[in-house]
């Protein structure tokens, strides 16, 4: 019976990432309809890796925590990679889930090349049906695909808001190892590690997102994009347009070239609904859109439209918000 | 400083066509073909540093034949020269065998640096750069705002997109670089190039030429199946409001109360 791992994300200060929380949740829910003696587990990778270790086992029986001195000074993903598959081995029916954000991604290939396992990329769902089926977005949000390995095992990167994160039924054990052997894939040093002022909570895991585009206008035109977002506690995000005029940083912009989100509630202001731009935010469940332009491409798959300044309709929703939260 | 671009055709986003033929694989009759746009930023930035530095940019594609019409467009915004893996057994390969083969191409060729784009419009996987570092055990730096390769010291430098900032990373050449949108816009070919890139080069690989057979790499071994489509469901309706700025806040609210929202 297949084993269940899920290897674990960080924050900078060395929590665990929401996405491995969700992770861990799928892997739990997996390895109890594959029945049998499949196990869930997990696995975390870090100079210090105790306090994520213990967040993570709070959703998983089992814990292994390496601790690698090296992550203190180098890139993670090298480590994270040569370490899981340590741990791992060949097993060929181990299924391996990791966020499909950027260092995700970095293990996932390099996981993929030294075992030759399979990947199936971005799941926004995935079930145990006699075998692994992985549902995916794709085609610009189109079609949605079910694919599986043919092989007994593989790798599956994971979209976040996907799963719902939930606490396993007792918290699980954590068991402590230390690195050992040089990796195979050179280590790239990490010189400095800078934090922008101004940087902004992270959009692909926000339940409501608010944001702007080019009808914005200016910087300060975003103070309003930011109030309204504080006001309704969501992320600020922006299209390609807003991030290139330097208004907002690359960070928050979603679409084709930036992240894909999928929120509970997407409040595009200003933002025309262009075809690259659609593909990063179509799944959220409820968009409303505040635009000037009735013929805009946004009023063909926003549930609300409301035709207006952006401004205008933005202060008054602030008083009606405030007003009604007394 | 020579550097190779990973380039992949990809459909045109933009049309909006993308499907599947009834083999399961993406139908490319059905959709013109354009450079993948995350690749273009990574093209963008090595024709940037090989003007600084002197030297060559290569692009290494693997497409079906029919790829050196969308290449040229690439070797017009300036690639010296590209090299097309093409061999009938490829298609349907999954990302193992376009790690492989993309790792064994790049075994026969000179570079100080690999650029790829963030991840490819139609798969959106981007594992594949990862997946080629590890086999070339080649240093691995991804998520790039900056590239600054120095050749003096023959190490580079890399600022790595973080949640909160950035890292800066070093490591030395050769190396593999992940490249964003922030490096800076593609440009435009032009018309001198758009000509010019009509004779230069494209050197045609096929497995054979790279020591690899179809029975390790390509379609008859993928490691992944597509076992059914489903249309996602349709979005309802949209509900459009006119009328005064504090009318459309008011329904605003009323909609997201109605969802729960707030
Ligand atoms: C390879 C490639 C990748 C791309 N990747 C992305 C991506 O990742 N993300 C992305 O967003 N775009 C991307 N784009 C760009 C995309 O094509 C659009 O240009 C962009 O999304 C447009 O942004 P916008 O909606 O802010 O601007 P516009 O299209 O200019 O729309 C502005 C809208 O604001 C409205 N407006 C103006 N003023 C007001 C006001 N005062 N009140 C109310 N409404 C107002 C206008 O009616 C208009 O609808 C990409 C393009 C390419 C070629």
């Amino acid at each position: 019976m297949p084993a269940f791992w899920v290897i674990a994300e960080h924050n900078a200060d060395g929590s665990l990432a929401r996405i491995s929380a969700e992770a861990a949740t799928l892997a739990r829910s997996l390895a109890a309809a594959a029945g049998g003696d499949s196990e869930a587990a997990g696995i975390v990778v870090a100079a210090d890796p105790g306090h994520a270790a213990e967040q993570l086992a709070v959703y998983l029986p089992r814990v292994v925590a390496v601790a690698d001195a090296a992550a203190a000074g180098h890139a993670w993903a090298v480590l994270a990679a040569e370490r899981a598959a340590a741990v791992i081995g060949d097993a060929p029916d181990a299924v391996i889930i990791l966020g499909a954000g950027p260092d995700g991604r970095d293990v996932a290939g390099m996981l993929a090349a030294l075992g030759g396992r399979g990947v199936l990329v971005n799941a926004t769902g995935a079930a145990w049906d006699g075998r692994l089926t992985v549902e995916m977005s794709v085609f610009g949000g189109k079609l949605i695909t079910t694919s599986g390995f043919t092989a007994a095992g593989g790798i599956v990167t994971l979209r976040p808001n996907t799963v719902t994160a939930e606490v396993g039924p007792a918290a699980g054990t954590v068991e402590r190892r230390s690195a050992a052997g040089e990796p195979s894939i050179p280590l790239v040093a990490v010189l400095d590690q800078v934090a922008e002022v101004g940087a902004a909570a992270p959009i692909e895991e926000a339940r409501i997102i608010v944001s702007g585009g080019r009808g914005v206008g200016s910087p300060e035109g975003f103070d309003l994009v930011r109030e309204i977002a504080a006001e309704l506690g969501g992320a600020v995000g922006a299209t390609r347009a807003a991030v290139d005029s330097g208004w907002v940083p690359y960070s928050q912009q979603i679409g084709q070239t930036g992240k894909i989100v999928k929120p509970q509630l997407y409040l595009a202001l200003g933002i025309s609904g262009a075809i690259q731009h659609k593909v990063g935010m179509q799944t959220a469940e409820t968009i409303v859109a505040v635009n000037r332009d009735p013929d805009s491409p946004i009023a063909e798959f926003a549930d609300l439209l409301v035709v207006g300044d952006l401004f205008e309709v933005g202060r008054a929703m602030l008083v009606a918000l405030r007003a009604r939260s007394g | 400083m020579h550097i190779v671009v990973l380039t992949k055709p990809v459909p045109d986003p933009a049309a909006a066509a993308e499907r599947l033929g009834p083999d399961g694989r993406l139908d490319r009759a059905a959709s013109p073909s354009v450079v993948n746009g995350n690749d273009e930023y990574a093209l963008e930035a090595a024709l940037k540093l090989t003007e600084a530095h002197g030297g060559e940019v290569s692009l290494l594609t693997m497409a079906p034949a029919g790829a050196t019409d969308t290449m040229r467009k690439a070797l017009a915004m300036g690639a010296t020269r590209g090299v097309l893996v093409t061999d009938p057994a490829l298609a349907g390969s999954c990302v193992r065998s376009t790690v492989q083969v993309l790792a064994a191409a790049l075994r026969d060729l000179t570079f100080d640096l690999v650029f790829a784009g963030a991840d490819t419009s139609d798969g959106g996987g981007g594992i594949v750069a990862a997946g080629v570092a590890a086999l070339l055990r080649l240093p691995y730096l991804s998520n790039a705002a900056r590239i600054e390769p120095d050749p003096v010291s023959g190490r580079v430098q890399v600022r790595r997109i973080t949640a909160t900032g950035y890292d800066l990373l070093e490591a030395p050449m050769p190396a593999l670089v992940v490249c964003t949108q922030v490096l800076g816009e593609p440009r435009y070919p032009s018309l001198k190039g758009i000509m010019s890139a009509r004779s230069k080069e494209i050197a045609t690989r096929s497995l054979g030429d790279l020591g690899l057979s179809a029975e390790a790499v390509g379609g008859t071994v993928a490691t992944t199946q597509l076992l059914g489509t489903r249309r996602p469901p349709a979005r309802g309706a949209t509900q459009v409001v006119r009328g005064s700025a504090e009318e459309g806040a008011r329904e605003i609210v009323a909609f997201l109360e109605s969802r729960r929202l707030i």
